[in-house]
């Protein structure tokens, strides 16, 4: 059946739209890549879910880099399973599977048809979003490991990491649901049995029927007042009792105003009341909340190490190999690294040849070789074969998972005090206070006691600073919306306006100026290579999954042909014969015998014996950095800190100028303190880093703003995870903040003008329940619609705009086909 | 004019009959996942075996 099939340019993977080269199969009139692609393909053939290819072109996911399933033993360990499933009986197991892979709906089709490949499997569904499928099984018939693997076989497989804590997220967003849809209720109805009082112009209809609806409207007030409001109430209590004048605390006033008024008119039949304000306004602040609330699902801003290390290792115990969960690890423990497993605690290396990436925590990709007794620390990903070695420290103590117990890590921040509109709050409530006595105290010279209640009452009502309440959370969660569009996510709208306050940006260099992915490459020989040679060359590279071979891949243009005899020294090169030539690829000791100088990473390549030249590779820096850096230069303070040697000094230099510092050599502990003693200077710090190097800096800092290739893989605990892609607007997200707040401002002012003319009418004591339900609904929609249309514009006038010129090509189509 | 009270009986009650509606929705996950569902509902003729909701 299988046909090696000679194929013209052009042609795609009919599985996951690869290129298709000549070394690609030919399976029931279909072209696949690899044999990872067609096993697919068959097994979606014999159970008849072909279907998936009609729902997307070439939906699947390449195969090329297929692993064998023993990493997945720890799955086998009951102690790990009780940890991840989430519901367990006789019968049935149920999970939650985190996969980044799912990208259209092709994938979620196909997920919800598990069961159709195995009757084992019950039912399987997708929350795409969140990129998640909960699978139910029954554990008789398979086991949660025969499940992984199944999807890990169709290019599906979950990231399985023991830091799920988000559960509790999903709870706290459902109880604001209730809120609204109860607050929604009751000022619905309140509304309707309000209108016979508006059109009551004779006045004695609250005396008639009309109690019997007051006591109604009283009735349903109720929820809105114990339920609904529950958390301003709460909140502001707490600010009154640590002395902290929030904004809850004038809101919280006009709230009780309200109500208590309302409840005195109509059990003394004396008025209608204000309860429709008074549940207009609770459905109108709470639905500013929930606006704010817009979370990025696939997205996690509090991962720490945890979420990076395997769950569980093996041991060695003589001949016996035993898994253990790797928090259990003790120091002096055998344990065994298969290849691309992390390290998960720092030790000795005992035996096999250890070729350790440590790109996870520096963000360099070039793997470095480790000799018998060095120590390795935790966090590298060994490349290669199974290696051998004694944990000398604890998880939690190792070279870099200590910088976690740092006291930066325990303390969470609490920028809702510090934000705009609380530090007014205080004044904001005492000139409220100080007007209601006076205009009280004046009536109760001129008139009597129940009008001055009446005008006191009425003065905190008007007063509410609901528009004041509802400017921030609208205008901060659609900058929050206009932000994500573009491709910086934040963890919540907070992060604005600290982002607004900054003076000083600190930059890690490597991953976060330098694009680890593609690095700059140059071929250097006596003769450029020809058309044939560099045929050869890419050829070879093709088979090798070495970083710096995919780099000088990806550099070489040139068809590809077939190979043969193909063999890879883990850490030295590779070599095979393509065509009748012998091609050699790899380190000077490797291709040519001896060991050959270079500033730079090279790479030796030899055909026949003959050694042609070397390609060297460099740091390539991000695509816009120069612009960047010239627009930053003006108004904040840069620095740079970089975890490696100063190779790359001149060209650092030469891109920011003179005046930046540049610190070379830093360590994750010496990152940390560089930002605490900034903080301590007085400066409002941004940090900008990749790794989990930078992940104490960035927590240390005021905002810290994480850079990824790719939003959904892990990046360590920050603020704001931004898309490579978008690096070079950095500038412009950062002006957008400071307009944001600009805005709020501006807010300020149309909401303090309303509360004038409020307060002006409250304080001659001309305050009526129709005046209040259409003025105080009025303020905040007036509010609502300017941040809304404001935010939107200045972003399509100032960056936006500009952005979507330059690089329209960078926009990339929605992940759904 | 007491009819008035009669009806307004009724929309309270049919108003709360929505109320409970929309908490049941909230309850049974409906606004966990916004987006998943309306692609799902495009999968023409396959029918998706249902579970019986164990929790």
């Amino acid at each position: 059946m299988v046909t090696l099939a000679k194929v013209s340019k052009g042609l795609k993977c009919y599985h996951c739209g690869d290129d298709v080269t000549t070394t690609s199969m030919l399976f029931a009139g279909k072209l696949f890549c690899c044999q990872g692609c067609q096993t697919v393909y068959e097994i979606l053939d014999q159970n008849q879910l072909c279907d998936y290819y009609s729902l997307s072109q070439n939906p699947g996911i390449s195969l090329k880099n297929k692993q064998d399933t023993s990493r997945f033993d720890y799955l086998d360990d009951t102690e790990v399973q009780g940890k991840l499933v989430d519901f367990k009986d006789e019968k049935y197991t149920r999970i939650t599977f985190f996969i980044t892979q799912m990208h259209c709906s092709s994938c979620i089709w196909l997920l919800e048809n598990l069961f159709k490949l195995t009757t084992a499997i019950s039912y399987s569904r997708v929350n795409f979003l969140k990129k998640e499928v909960a699978v139910t099984f029954y554990q008789h018939d398979i086991t949660l490991k025969e499940v992984v693997v199944l999807l890990a076989k169709m290019g599906y497989e979950p990231a399985i990491t023991l830091a799920n804590e988000e559960k509790k997220l999903i709870k706290t967003n459902k109880k604001l649901y209730y809120q609204i849809g109860i607050a929604g209720f009751c000022f619905g109805n309140v509304m309707l049995l309000s209108l016979p009082d508006y059109f009551d112009f004779t006045g004695d209809f609250h005396k008639n029927q009309g109690q019997y609806v007051g006591y109604l409207m009283v009735l349903l007030s109720l929820p809105v007042l114990f339920y609904s409001d529950v958390d301003y109430l709460k909140s502001a209590y707490r600010g009154f009792q640590q002395r902290i004048m929030n904004l809850d605390v004038p809101i919280s006033l006009g709230i009780v105003a309200l109500f208590g008024v309302s409840v005195f008119e109509i059990i003394t039949h004396t008025g209608g009341g204000y309860l429709d304000s008074f549940t207009g306004l609770i459905f109108f602040l709470l639905l500013g909340k929930s606006f704010q609330q817009k979370t990025f699902d696939t997205l996690s801003f509090d991962r720490d190490y945890k979420s990076y290390f395997p769950i569980s290792v093996s041991l060695k115990n003589g001949v016996e190999e035993t898994t253990v969960p790797v928090n259990n690890l003790q120091v002096g423990d055998r344990m065994l690294v298969h290849n691309n497993e992390l390290v998960p605690a720092d030790a000795i290396l005992l035996g096999g040849k250890a070729m350790i990436d440590y790109s996870f925590v520096t963000g360099e990709s070039a793997p470095v070789s480790k000799v018998y007794g060095e120590i390795v620390y935790a966090g590298g990903r060994q490349v290669g074969e199974v290696i051998e070695m004694e944990v000398v420290k604890v998880v939690s103590q190792s070279y870099l998972t200590q910088l976690w117990n740092n006291e930066a890590f325990n303390k969470e921040k609490d920028s809702h005090l510090t934000s705009l509109v609380n530090r007014n709050s205080k004044r904001f409530t005492l000139i409220v206070l100080t007007i209601a006595f006076v205009a009280a105290l004046y009536w109760l010279f001129m008139a009597d006691v129940t009008t001055a209640v009446k005008v006191f009452a009425s003065v905190l009502i008007i007063a509410c600073p609901c528009a004041l309440a509802l400017s921030t959370p609208f205008t901060l969660g659609n900058s929050l919306r206009i932000f994500g569009k573009n491709k910086l996510y934040l963890k919540n709208a907070a992060v604005i306006e600290d982002l607004a306050g900054i003076d000083t940006i600190v930059f890690d260099k490597t991953g976060t100026l330098t694009d680890a992915a593609a690095a700059k490459v140059v071929f250097y020989g006596n003769q450029p290579l020809n058309v044939y040679q560099s045929m050869l060359v890419k050829s070879l590279l093709r088979h090798s999954t070495h970083p710096l071979s995919q780099n000088i891949f990806k550099f070489i243009q040139a068809e590809i042909s077939e190979v043969i005899a193909f063999q890879e020294e883990v850490g030295k090169g590779l070599c095979a014969t393509i065509e009748g030539h012998e091609v050699k690829i790899g380190s000077s000791t490797y291709v040519h015998g001896s060991k050959l100088f270079s500033e730079q990473t090279a790479v030796y390549c030899a055909i026949d014996g003959e050694l042609l030249g070397y390609y060297a590779l460099s740091n390539a820096y991000r695509t816009g950095l120069e612009n960047l850096v010239g627009q930053l230069k003006n108004k904040y303070k840069l620095f740079v800190l970089s975890g490696d040697h100063d190779r790359e000094m001149k060209t650092l230099q030469a891109i920011f100028g003179e005046n930046t510092p540049i610190y070379f050599n830093q360590s994750p502990q010496d990152k940390l303190t560089f930002v605490a003693n900034l903080k301590q200077q007085g400066n409002k710090v941004m940090m900008i880093g990749d790794g989990l190097n930078d992940a104490g800096a960035l927590k240390m800092s005021d905002v810290g703003v994480s850079v990824t290739e790719n939003v959904s893989n892990f990046s360590p605990a920050c603020d704001a995870i931004l898309d490579a892609t978008a690096f070079g607007k950095l500038y412009d997200f950062m002006q957008f903040s400071v307009k944001s707040v600009n805005i709020i401002k501006a807010c300020y002012v149309i909401s303090l003008t309303y509360n004038m003319v409020g307060l002006t009418i409250a304080v001659q004591g001309q305050l009526s329940p129709v005046f209040a339900a259409i003025f105080m609904p009025l303020s905040s929609i007036t509010v609502m619609l300017f941040t809304t249309l404001t935010t939107n514009l200045i972003w399509k006038n100032g960056a936006g705009f500009r952005v979507l010129r330059s690089e329209s090509k960078l926009l990339t189509p929605t992940p759904i086909h | 004019m007491e009819i008035i009270i009669l009806l307004i009986g009724i929309s309270v009650f049919v108003a709360t009959s929505f109320l409970l509606t929309f908490i049941w929705a909230v309850r049974s996950g409906q606004y966990e996942d916004e987006y998943t569902p309306s692609v799902r509902m495009l999968f023409d003729g396959t029918e998706t075996k249902k579970e019986n909701e164990s929790g």
